[in-house]
């Protein structure tokens, strides 16, 4: 029999049995019941979470509940089973009793289920109705042994609607290997002669039905056999070890049982075993006072289940591997020291278990079976336990000499001008992890300090970061200079805005060495690692001409590419409607926020980026019900949810922000604006790739009337004020997880104020838009009127225009931001950007443009024509 | 037995390459969508790629022709959105039952005039996965509700099953399954058109597993996914999009080792590249699906994204003379 959740379960004659995990049953736990009745399913999932984690193989579920709407329960509960991966992996077994609940309960799974249960009851057609409907969704059956004259309690009767039942859904073409039965599991020792065969009956007509009925299974409800003893947790459990075991050897294949409560029958004492076998197998005319009796004197004593710390039973090795792979840092310490006793030295316990307990972590990174978020919890561990050696390994190797072994040295940088640094500790964290010795020079490193470092540390690799747009030249420039200053070590380079095709177009013909472009943390240590390689060589190889390929694709695809002249673009500019343009706000000027609330922003975080931040790929809130990232997802949200209730109750964290109003008009591709100090210009960059005809070249000026009396907002906003600070304070404490969620978290919420800002700009303070009503994913979404686009983005990507704003703005005084020498913002928890509030105001791309553009261009800027391209190189054509 | 049984005993079938990738060649406008008819229409259309059969039946019988003509025994019909749930982002809902019948007979027809009496041409009708999923909550904060019922989406199923019988198809392709409940609503519904047209054709499954996790995206993995799907009588179940052809071979294995069903499998043109295009030429693809031939694991053989019939030329030159996959009984 072949049944499926997420995951397969295939029953062959060599399963031993399958337990059918019976607590998230309304008629058979009171609990469960209640939580259900009160809407909590929350918690009701957790009664199904721990049937799963207890050991159950299928999960039977059963609404059957006279005040309960039966058929709304049961779909609420699948499908909240379906949103929980470590759940509905195993198949499920919709129980009831009620045609219309199992009907509503099929077309909520998407694995093959069970049926539990259909029956003769109601006669033959009936019965084959309810088989059919199953098969239509490829369900299994279970038959009860119930018929139009009741319930089989006897061996015959059992073994007669068995058969009666089996050639009927064969004969209909119902496959026999999708049928189970139950033969019905009754009370035993109630105090009546006509129950004394109740259970041996059962097991002699299970034996039957595996001899006469090919592919046919057999199940039952277990908890049944014991109902006598009620309120005996311990005689209980007992009778159920006592009858699986015999309805076992019999042939039962599953049955419904509580996985967790499973006791062993050779743990069983001895006597109470004799008695209860002397029930089940009517071995006894006083069996069952014999097991009454037994029973009095043990009361109560049943299972107690405990938070499950056997791991600290384990040698130590394992405990300490134990602790990195889960995290876990309450007896990194204590085992630490253990392991020193042990070993003699510090060094022999960083080069022994907990290298190898961190080689395990990378494996199970490497082979996806982790996420960054866990790995990074590890390394704290890691770091712990090393924090914790070092006073006596500085003792020792001053002694000896002797430092433990790395795998090698890389050193990491932001290039100069660029502050961003989020992904480059993120990889340095990993690469620690694997063992490798980081050298970090921080954020805006110019290039000969890197290059000097490099020499001075004699690193093994240089691995180069950046986010923003011109940390690409710089990137180039960096390369260029390895190659005349004669290094042949690997580069990498990593950042958002990088990418493979920018590396194997621009820097690769820029140096001979080993160069990857590596934009995933758990790709670095595998890169890094064969680079280091004896097979370093080839691997190089291989890239270098890979890159090639991509180099000459990219060179075929441009020659394609075609370029309206700058006078054509314009002649075909964009041209809104401008009686429809947004009135005035009720005033000019510039208008600073300081000291935001920051309980303001939380609602308008966009978490995607977060996750993707942590190298979790998927659209929230989806990604939290993910089946491969969706745990790890949904950890990292919930500390993330901690440290944000934190950060906004403590404040550590101060939010300025500052927009303007500005009368504005369109002159050409300027956007001309009147301020105190006369007339100022934002140059703007036209599209000019081929359009089709008809299609207008875009130009963020045309969203400006160029017959005046329009509007022009600016704003700029920061959440990063603190950040580095308390980051600094993680850091020293060794606790690179909550570093990085901090610099993570500042950066949502920068983002997250620049929508807030825009939205009260929309409604209230230029309220062009004051009746619009909008949810946070419609806001995500773009859903409103006007946009806000930001220099260094695609619209606009020329970050000069970044002076004239923070200029206007005031934006230093006003928000404390400061703009780098490439015009990164500092601190990075930052956006600045221009409010268009025209209705056909939309986000485009700017792609590539031509020369002539760029000599326009550095004559309305007034720069010579080199340092324009030197701005705009990732531009040019 | 039906005819495409018997060849398949014979020899690798030529399933059809990309229907979108093609259509993008042609760099419709939103005019070129609307054609004369739907001027007017007050969705925009550009996008609408099933709208084709309907305002651009020559672009769309050229393409099946062109597959055809590079060797493919079998082209799917141009309705993989072609269903009302889809249909709703146009305002089309009404036009389902045309759009269907015209897809079929536009495939028929180029089916018909490529037909020798050697090489017989079959019309797989396409139904997609739609855009919604009955196993995931598209909002989190709810995670018990879902943005479709399974009735909902059966009675769609069935409109578009029906359309697509009564337009001649030879068989019907449920295809780029990431979510297998959905599918099983297709299963159902295509039951009550069987039913309801009074007519049965061979059933196609493929699924798609989204990513090196090896699983769908409502989070099966292969086998899962086969043991759900396996309830009726199968022509074929495979694999399709998603992954290219070296990374869909495991789990075209795992199929091929559990299921007595034809295997079919046309993965994509490779992974989409920095620029969101597919690279891998003709050669390349066609030596990753020489493997599957090595193995004798695939029995109906085509492209998906980023395919074209240069693709399926190839593998047709490759699968000729191959021994096909015996399927075996479980």
């Amino acid at each position: 029999m072949k049944l499926s959740g997420l995951e397969p379960l295939i029953i062959t004659s060599a399963t031993n049995f399958v337990n059918v995990g019976e607590r998230t049953n309304v008629t058979g736990s009171r609990k469960f019941l209640r939580l259900i009745q009160d809407g909590n399913y929350s918690e009701a999932l957790e009664i199904a979470r721990d049937q799963v984690t207890g050991g159950a193989q299928i999960l039977d579920v059963n609404m059957d509940e006279g005040m309960l709407d039966g058929v709304e329960a049961m779909t609420t509960f699948l499908n909240l089973i379906a949103s929980e991966p470590d759940i509905s992996r195993i198949p499920i077994m919709i129980d009831s009793s009620k045609w219309e609940i199992i009907a509503a309960g099929l077309k909520c799974v998407q694995g093959k289920a069970v049926v539990n249960s259909i029956s003769l009851k109601s006669g033959e057609a009936e019965f084959l109705y309810q088989a059919r409907h199953c098969r239509r969704f490829g369900a299994a059956v279970i038959v009860m042994a119930f018929d139009e004259q009741g319930q089989a309690d006897s061996y015959d009767r059992r073994v007669e609607i068995c058969q009666r039942a089996y050639n009927l859904l064969v004969a209909d073409g119902f496959p026999a290997e999708d049928i189970i039965f139950d033969p019905n599991i009754f009370p035993v020792a109630t105090g009546m002669d006509e129950h004394r065969r109740n259970a041996l009956d059962f097991f002699e007509a299970t034996a039957w039905i595996k001899q006469n009925l090919p592919g046919a299974k057999v199940s039952g409800g277990v908890s049944n056999v014991s109902f006598s003893f009620r309120g005996n947790d311990h005689v209980r459990e007992a009778m159920h070890a006592c009858f699986l075991y015999h309805g076992i050897r019999h042939g039962m294949d599953m049955g419904i049982v509580n996985p967790g409560q499973l006791i062993v029958y050779e743990q069983i004492e001895a006597e109470l075993r004799n008695r209860i076998e002397d029930v089940l197998l009517d071995r006894r005319d006083d069996a069952t006072e014999r097991l009454l009796s037994y029973a009095e004197n043990v009361k109560g004593a049943g299972q107690v289940r405990q938070k499950d710390e056997s791991w600290r039973e384990l040698p130590i090795d394992a405990r300490i591997e134990h602790s990195l792979v889960n995290g876990l840092d309450a007896y990194v310490e204590q085992d630490a020291e253990e392991a020193m006793q042990a070993l003699g030295s510090p060094l022999s316990v960083i080069e022994g278990p907990l290298m190898r307990g961190m080689n395990v972590v990378g494996d199970l990174f490497g082979a996806g079976k982790m996420f960054l978020p866990q790995v990074v919890k590890s390394a704290r561990v890691m770091k712990r336990a090393v924090a914790w050696l070092e006073p006596h390994f500085a003792a020792e190797s001053a002694a000896a000499g002797t430092a433990p072994r790395k795998q090698g040295k890389i050193l990491m940088a932001t290039v100069k001008g660029d502050v961003h640094d989020i992904g480059k500790n993120i990889v340095g964290v990993v690469l620690q992890c694997n063992n490798f010795e980081v050298i970090d020079l921080g954020v805006m490193v110019p290039p000969q300090k890197i290059l000097d470092a490099a020499r001075e540390h004699d690193v093994d690799a240089i691995g180069l970061s950046g986010l923003i747009t011109p940390s690409l030249d710089e990137m180039v420039f960096l390369a260029s200079e390895m190659k005349r200053q004669g290094f042949t070590i690997p580069l990498l380079i990593g950042g958002a805005t990088t990418s493979r095709a920018h590396t194997a177009v621009k820097i690769q013909p820029v140096y001979d060495g080993p160069l990857v472009h590596v934009n995933d943390a758990s790709r670095a240590v595998p890169v890094v690692q064969k680079l280091l390689s004896a097979e370093a060589a080839d691997y190089s190889a291989e890239v270098r001409s890979d890159y090639e390929r991509l180099r000459e694709q990219y060179a075929s695809r441009s020659a394609e590419r075609r370029y309206a002249s700058i006078d054509q673009a314009r002649a075909q500019r964009y041209q809104p409607d401008f009686g429809a343009k947004p009135d005035a706000p009720k005033q000019y000027g510039v208008f600073p926020l300081r000291d935001y609330p920051l309980e303001d922003l939380v609602p308008y975080i966009d978490w995607t980026p977060f996750f993707q931040a942590w190298d979790l790929h998927g659209k929230y809130p989806r990604i939290l019900t993910d089946e491969v990232v969706g745990a790890q997802a949904k950890s990292l949200f919930d500390d993330a949810q901690d440290m944000l209730r934190q950060i906004v109750a403590e404040k550590w964290i101060t939010a300025h922000g500052v927009y303007g109003f500005f009368p504005a008009r369109q002159d050409g591709d300027d956007i001309a604006v009147t301020t105190p100090n006369g007339e100022r210009r934002f140059l703007t960059l036209r599209q000019q790739g081929q359009k089709a005809e008809g299609q207008p070249y875009m130009a963020l000026a045309d969203f400006i009337d160029p017959a005046g009396s329009d509007t022009l907002g600016l704003f700029a906003v920061t959440t990063g004020h603190g950040v580095d600070e308390r980051t600094q304070i993680f850091k020293d404490a060794n606790d690179d997880y909550r570093a990085l969620m901090l610099q993570a978290l500042a950066d949502r919420l920068a983002e997250a104020f620049a929508e807030r800002l825009h939205q009260r700009v929309r409604t209230e303070f230029w309220a062009y838009a004051a009746d619009e009503q909008l949810p946070n994913d419609a806001l995500i979404a773009e859903e409103y009127q006007g946009i806000r686009p930001a220099p260094g983005y695609p619209a606009c990507p020329d970050h000069l225009e970044k002076d004239l704003l923070f200029e206007l703005l005031d934006a230093e005084r006003h928000t404390g931001v400061h703009l780098t020498e490439s015009k990164a913002m500092y601190p990075t928890a930052a956006v600045s950007g221009y409010y268009f509030a025209h209705p056909e105001a939309k986000y485009f791309g700017l792609a590539k443009i031509d020369r002539d553009q760029i000599a326009d261009y550095a004559t309305r800027r007034g720069i010579p024509l080199a340092d324009a391209e030197r701005w705009l190189s990732p531009l040019i054509n | 037995m039906h005819p495409l049984q018997t060849i398949a005993r014979e020899r690798i079938l030529i399933l059809d390459g990309a229907m979108g990738s093609m259509l993008q060649e042609y760099r419709l406008d939103e005019a070129g969508y609307r054609g004369a008819r739907f001027a007017d229409w007050g969705h925009p259309l550009k996008g609408n790629n099933d709208l084709l059969n309907l305002t651009q039946p020559q672009i769309v019988e050229e393409i099946h022709a062109k597959y055809f003509a590079a060797g493919a025994d079998i082209v799917e019909t141009n309705t993989f959105n072609a269903q009302t749930v889809s249909m709703a982002d146009y305002g089309m809902e009404s036009l389902v039952r045309e759009l269907n019948l015209a897809g079929a007979q536009l495939a028929r027809k180029a089916a018909d005039a490529y037909t020798t009496p050697d090489k017989p041409r079959f019309v797989a009708g396409a139904i997609g996965p739609t855009n919604r999923t009955l196993s995931l909550s598209p909002d989190v904060n709810r995670p018990a509700y879902r943005a479709i019922t399974f009735d909902e989406l059966a009675t769609a199923y069935q409109e578009q099953a029906e359309a697509l019988i009564e337009g001649g198809v030879d068989v019907l392709m449920v295809e780029t399954i990431f979510d297998t409940l959905n599918a099983k609503a297709a299963l159902f519904a295509i039951q009550d058109a069987f039913v309801a047209t009074g007519k049965e054709v061979p059933i196609m499954i493929s699924g798609t597993i989204t990513d090196a996790s090896g699983r769908t995206l409502s989070g099966q993995t292969t086998e899962a996914f086969l043991i759900s799907m396996s309830h009726m009588p199968l022509l074929s179940i495979g694999l399709n999009c998603a992954l290219g052809a070296k990374d869909l071979r495991p789990y075209l294995q795992t199929l091929a080792a559990n299921t007595p069903f034809l295997i079919s499998a046309y993965p994509n043109a490779g992974l989409p590249n920095a620029f969101g295009g597919y690279d891998e030429t003709p050669t390349q693809m066609a030596d990753a699906v020489s493997e599957y031939l090595d193995l004798g694991i695939v029995n109906i053989l085509g492209g998906c994204c980023g395919t074209t019939p240069d693709h399926i030329r190839e593998f047709a030159a490759r699968a000729a003379g191959r021994p096909p996959r015996i399927p075996q009984a479980q």
